[in-house]
């Protein structure tokens, strides 16, 4: 048992002095992170750190967190209605935004990348520009309830409805607009990572595979491309998670807040009601923790899933 | 360097077997008209005359354009006690800051963890995808307190510092430049380059189409700095403080809220077709080789 012992504190004293050489060695390594990690260890590291223990607290801005344990929870889970619900938009919300939304950045990137130089350009513009237009009022006109949107316009003229539709305020319809545009202005930092990705491939590849049999552009996708974009698949992978689970400006800026119903009442959004709105920031702390778990478990689910595909 | 000619015989052949390049061209078509078409509209709606705006049926075109919307909202905006040059000025002054700042703290912290073996690396890239993952509003008091307890409140460094330090860049550099061959690197060693010098001479080169991704991801961010609630001083104001005040203001808001909209944009689209055709260009010609 002693010499055992004896043994682990070498080995753990051999360790220490190993990787302090190695520490050394890497010296520049270090000196070139510094001016990165020391602005985002000042201005994301620490707040993130003073923020984690808030969710156990109350806490209303004013006076210093008072330390209630799990109280927040308890309350989040079994009796805030609310809440509940939108687990259930945000879910709905996930779905269309993430995955859906996903696949159409990367085909689209794809076909993009198909196209003339000068034609990629303005393509990648067209899709790109909506998630960088802040035109929230276009919509509300495209949308509006009264036969003077232009949608409503539209389906009138044709005959196809006689009375307009309350697209804003109807709890039927308002989940599914939210998503439109939501959806609208999804092709963003992963569609563009991707095309840059495609972009980033060496040709050469392609003409190795042609020779060893690739026929068309769909084997090219398959056997070529994908697996030489892993990268950029996981960053755009991250990209859709943290905007699908975390969507609450679109719908509170469309149908507003709060939405009737609370039929696009997404976790974030509550998490603002609670925030903002009320200032018990406690509890709007422990219901972003809560999503937090829930982007951590999708991202750890989808990253498995991508390299398992890759390799 | 691959010879181009080759380069586009290959395209060519590649596209009579599946689906020709024009029907990819009309699908596009189609989908980017449809994607176009509400900025289609605030660009319309921003040149309407106010009283176009309420009439039945309503027109997706305008046969009377006018600035008026613009007009009022640059004399909205100049109403205020700083004239308007001021804010342009502080606008133009903390995006190019946070722009240049930021690529190049970014895409050198990024190669570091991509391609340097040290300890702590995993840790550091763990924290980087953590970090994206976590979002709260308490995080912005926490800031708030931090930025206070620094004394960095009301000054231009409450809307430059941290922004020029956020994951979303770093984690779009790493990614791209594992893809860089090892070899590559390893070859530069040998011919006595430091650390440095690799990553701007030698990688950088080949990480272009990462970098103007992130130049445009940058710009937009830096753009939209509003920073309310960390400068109260009005002369260190930025551009999306005075439009939205102006658009709120407005007597026909939706015209000029679209105007706004419209004149916000105008510069992040610049940046994006500078930088897109950047990439497209350069990268026609070459791409990263083992």
């Amino acid at each position: 048992m002693i010499e055992k012992d004896k043994i682990g504190v070498r080995d753990k004293k051999e360790q220490r002095r190993i990787m302090w050489l190695q520490v050394k060695q890497n010296k520049e390594c270090y000196l070139m992170l510094l001016p990165f990690m020391l602005l985002f260890f000042v201005f994301t590291i620490i707040p993130v750190v003073l923020s984690l223990p808030m969710g156990f607290t109350d806490f209303n801005m004013v006076q210093f967190p008072k330390f209630i344990g799990l109280s927040n929870f308890t309350t989040l889970f079994l009796s805030d209605k609310v809440f509940i619900s939108s687990i259930r938009v945000t879910l709905v919300f996930a779905i269309f935004t993430g995955p859906i939304s996903y696949i159409l950045c990367f085909v689209l990137a794809w076909l993009i990348n198909e196209l003339h130089p000068r034609l990629k350009t303005i393509f990648t513009l067209i899709f790109y520009a909506p998630s960088m237009a802040n035109v929230y009022t276009v919509w509300q006109l495209i949308f509006s309830g009264d036969s003077y949107g232009y949608l409503n316009s539209m389906l009138i003229n044709l005959g196809i409805i006689t009375s307009p539709i309350q697209w804003l305020t109807d709890s039927t319809y308002i989940l599914g607009v939210v998503i439109v545009v939501q959806m609208w202005i999804s092709l963003g930092a992963g569609f563009l990572a991707l095309r840059a990705g495609f972009q980033n491939i060496d040709r050469s590849q392609y003409e190795a595979g042609a020779i060893e049999g690739i026929k068309n552009r769909w084997q090219e996708l398959i056997y070529i491309t994908i697996p030489s974009m892993g990268p950029q698949l996981m960053f755009a992978a991250v990209m859709q998670i943290v905007s699908s689970f975390t969507a609450d400006i679109v719908g509170r800026n469309l149908v507003g807040f709060p939405s009737t119903d609370y039929a696009a009442h997404t976790i974030m959004t509550h998490a603002y009601d609670y925030g903002w709105v009320r200032y018990e920031m406690g509890y709007a702390s422990a219901i972003c923790m809560v999503l937090f778990v829930a982007m951590y478990v999708a991202n750890k689910l989808i990253s498995t899933a991508l390299n398992k595909y890759l390799d | 360097m691959i010879d181009t000619r080759k380069m586009k015989e290959s395209n060519k052949q590649a596209g009579t077997k599946v689906g020709s390049t024009t029907g990819i061209f009309i699908f596009l078509l189609i989908l980017g008209l449809f994607m176009a078409l509400p900025i289609y509209l605030a660009v319309v709606m921003s040149i309407k005359p106010v009283q176009e705006l309420f009439i039945f049926p309503p027109k997706l075109y305008t046969l009377n354009p006018t600035l008026d919307n613009f007009k009022d909202m640059f004399k909205v905006a100049g109403d205020l006690w700083v004239p308007f040059s001021r804010y342009v000025f502080n606008s133009v002054f903390i995006t190019v800051t946070v722009t240049v700042c930021h690529c190049f703290v970014s895409a050198m912290a990024a190669f570091i963890l991509a391609k340097c073996r040290f300890p702590g690396n995993k840790i550091l890239n763990s924290i980087i995808v953590v970090s994206l993952l976590y979002q709260s509003n308490v995080i912005y008091i926490m800031q708030y307190i931090v930025m206070a307890q620094l004394g960095m409140i009301d000054t231009y460094w409450a809307l430059i510092l941290p922004s020029i330090a956020t994951p979303m860049g770093l984690f779009l550099m790493r990614q791209s430049m594992t893809q860089v061959p090892d070899a590559m690197i390893e070859a530069a060693k040998v011919d006595g380059a430091n650390m440095f010098t690799i990553c701007w001479k030698i990688v950088m080169p080949n990480q272009k189409p990462a970098l103007m991704t992130l130049i445009i991801f940058a710009f937009q961010n830096a753009w939209n700095i509003a920073g309310g609630g960390l400068v109260y001083d009005e002369s260190l104001k930025t551009l999306p403080t005075v439009v939205q005040q102006a658009a709120a203001a407005g007597l026909a808001r939706a015209g000029v809220a679209m105007a706004s909209a419209v004149f916000m944009l105008i510069p992040p689209i610049l940046i994006f077709v500078i930088a897109q055709k950047n990439v497209i260009e350069t990268m026609a010609h070459s791409g990263i080789k083992d």
